[in-house]
């Protein structure tokens, strides 16, 4: 039966939108993954992968924390988010351990506490859907939450956008010219945080770091520019998405690892056959493409 | 003899200290410029170099001593634009998406608005920075497909955008090619005659002599300081290099 609507790629397209909750995940899904591909391309040129990991791992203590005290978890997450890029820089400061053993075992602890916290609050907290994430089944409330934080994550990033482009290529040049760099700093932590809580949702506190850098890396190899590479960001993630979201409706498949699938095959692509820095260069294929 | 008057001084670096958790980076260096000098600074890898640059344009903190340029503050100088700090070629990251044009833009960033956006003057300092670096023909050039001595000119493009009034070049001759070196003299002895002070560290005992009529020689602290001509000798330069002979570093003069 379900074979049968394969013939036509309209209705491949098509038959999803008929059902209301998929509508809100394709929606829902498409903004975060714009909001966090805008951030993917400071990430991944700070080189702040393993932040950015460290980050969403931390952040489950704080929704279950959240949930269990019936107040908004992207809170929660925010505290504990931040909280634990704090104890990163203080315990890097003050001991002889250095900085990716320190973030390794702060994140993990965190996410340990977390599971922990989870098995002993019995409450209706669905840890499949903290970990893997659950797009088809947000909530009304969760909606607007996403809503306002993705307006204004992509508002503080459109506006600090040069600024953070300058922090991560030259933050000498950027305090010696005047430019609070401990700001620009802390702002880019602040968006991080922000963007994992919004993602978490989308495909899970395990898989969120894909969409905080994958998407930026696919563009690196794309592009010598920093707008286009923004750019390209934010589209491969939004394709990535709606692509994840129709292979999980017809295949019945995980959708959070679904969308990530998707983001790892367009790098792959890219990684393949990207006109400059592709491995095969294929740039009669792309001769357009400037 | 005139009195000091600290307004005379670029740069008065007194007694400055930095330490990184502890760990002492520089000790009791003085330093005195006045418009119009350049000035070497020699030492070791490790010696303090660096951190010397970072003391002055404020990157780090010294937890002793004081620090004036033009008379005021180093967080005045920030806002006004005085130091400009074109790094060594190491020290940036080439494959950045970023081309010749907007990375020498970004050295009028201190001066624009919040949001960044160039004025018809920003847009002509920066055309005209470009010119004076000969690289006209790479403005749209991602800084990644630049050869080395290219990618110098663009970070000193910037700082001339930047209209400061002190220079701080670590390395400034460090892998580029003739060229590019002889554009560099050549921008030096009109930066003197514009009267901008500039400090600037190098390995090359030729450079020093040609170019610096000061030298400050360290290692940890001032080893010393003075006219080129009475302070950089043999034996200056041995203490500072720790004992080894500078024929041994350099190659023996000719």
């Amino acid at each position: 039966m379900e074979l049968c609507s394969f013939l036509t790629l309209d209705s491949f397209i098509t038959d999803p939108l008929t059902h209301d909750f998929m509508r809100k995940a394709l929606l829902m899904s498409s903004l975060v993954a714009a909001v966090c591909g805008f951030l993917s391309s400071y990430l991944t040129l700070k080189g702040w992968a393993l932040m950015g990991d460290a980050v969403s791992h931390s952040v489950m203590p704080g929704v279950v924390v959240a949930y269990a005290l019936g107040l908004p978890f992207s809170l929660g997450a925010f505290i504990f988010g931040v909280g634990s890029v704090a104890l990163i820089g203080f315990i890097k400061q003050k001991s002889r351990v250095k900085e990716d053993t320190v973030i390794g075992l702060v994140f993990t602890g965190f996410f340990a506490l977390g599971i922990v916290l989870v098995s002993k609050i019995k409450s209706n907290i669905d840890l499949h859907s903290i970990l893997f994430g659950s797009p088809l089944g947000i909530s009304l409330s969760d909606v607007k939450q996403t809503i306002f934080i993705s307006l204004l994550v992509v508002i503080l990033l459109s506006i600090f956008r040069k600024d953070l482009m300058l922090y991560c290529f030259d933050p000498r040049h950027a305090k010696t010219v005047g430019i609070n760099v401990l700001f620009l700093h802390y702002l880019l932590l602040t968006c991080l945080s922000l963007a994992a809580v919004v993602g978490l949702q989308s495909v899970g506190i395990i898989l969120v770091v894909a969409m905080l850098i994958t998407p930026g890396a696919t563009a690196y190899l794309l592009t010598d520019k920093f707008d286009n590479m923004t750019i390209i960001s934010v589209l491969s993630a939004i394709i990535s998405s709606l692509i994840g979201i129709y292979i999980s409706f017809w295949f019945d498949l995980e959708t959070g690892g679904s969308i990530v699938l998707a983001q790892t095959f367009i790098f792959l692509f890219s990684f393949l056959f990207a006109p400059r820095y592709g491995i095969f260069k294929l740039k009669k294929f792309f001769a357009g493409y400037k | 003899m005139e009195a000091i008057n600290y307004q005379n001084f670029r740069i008065d670096a007194e007694n400055i200290c930095v330490d990184y958790n502890g760990k002492v980076a520089l000790y009791d260096a003085n330093l005195r410029l006045k418009p119009g000098q350049i000035c070497g600074l020699v030492g070791m890898n490790g010696a303090g170099k660096t951190t010397f640059f970072n003391a002055l344009t404020g990157f780090v903190n010294i937890s002793k001593g004081k620090i004036r340029i033009n008379g005021e503050s180093v967080r005045s100088a920030q806002k006004d634009q005085t130091i400009a700090y074109v790094p060594q070629s190491d020290g940036i990251d080439s494959q950045f998406p970023i081309n010749v044009w907007d990375v020498v833009m970004m050295g009028r960033y201190g001066s624009m608005n919040i949001f960044r956006c160039p004025r018809e003057s920003d847009v002509q300092a920066v055309k005209d920075a470009i010119e004076r670096v000969d690289l006209t023909d790479h403005l749209s050039t991602p800084i990644g497909n630049l050869s080395g001595g290219q990618r110098k000119r663009t970070f000193l493009a910037r700082a001339i955008a930047q209209r400061a009034s002190i220079l701080l070049l670590d390395e400034p001759f460090s892998g580029v090619d003739i060229r590019t070196e002889k554009l560099i003299s050549e921008l030096f002895i009109q930066f003197k005659n514009e009267g901008k002070t500039i400090l600037l560290s190098t390995h090359d005992m030729i450079h020093v002599r040609e170019f610096c009529d000061l030298v400050l020689l360290i290692n940890k602290t001032v080893v010393a300081y003075g006219e080129t001509s009475e302070v950089f000798t043999p034996e200056n330069i041995t203490t500072t290099f720790g004992g080894i002979s500078p024929d041994f570093l350099f190659g023996p003069e000719s």
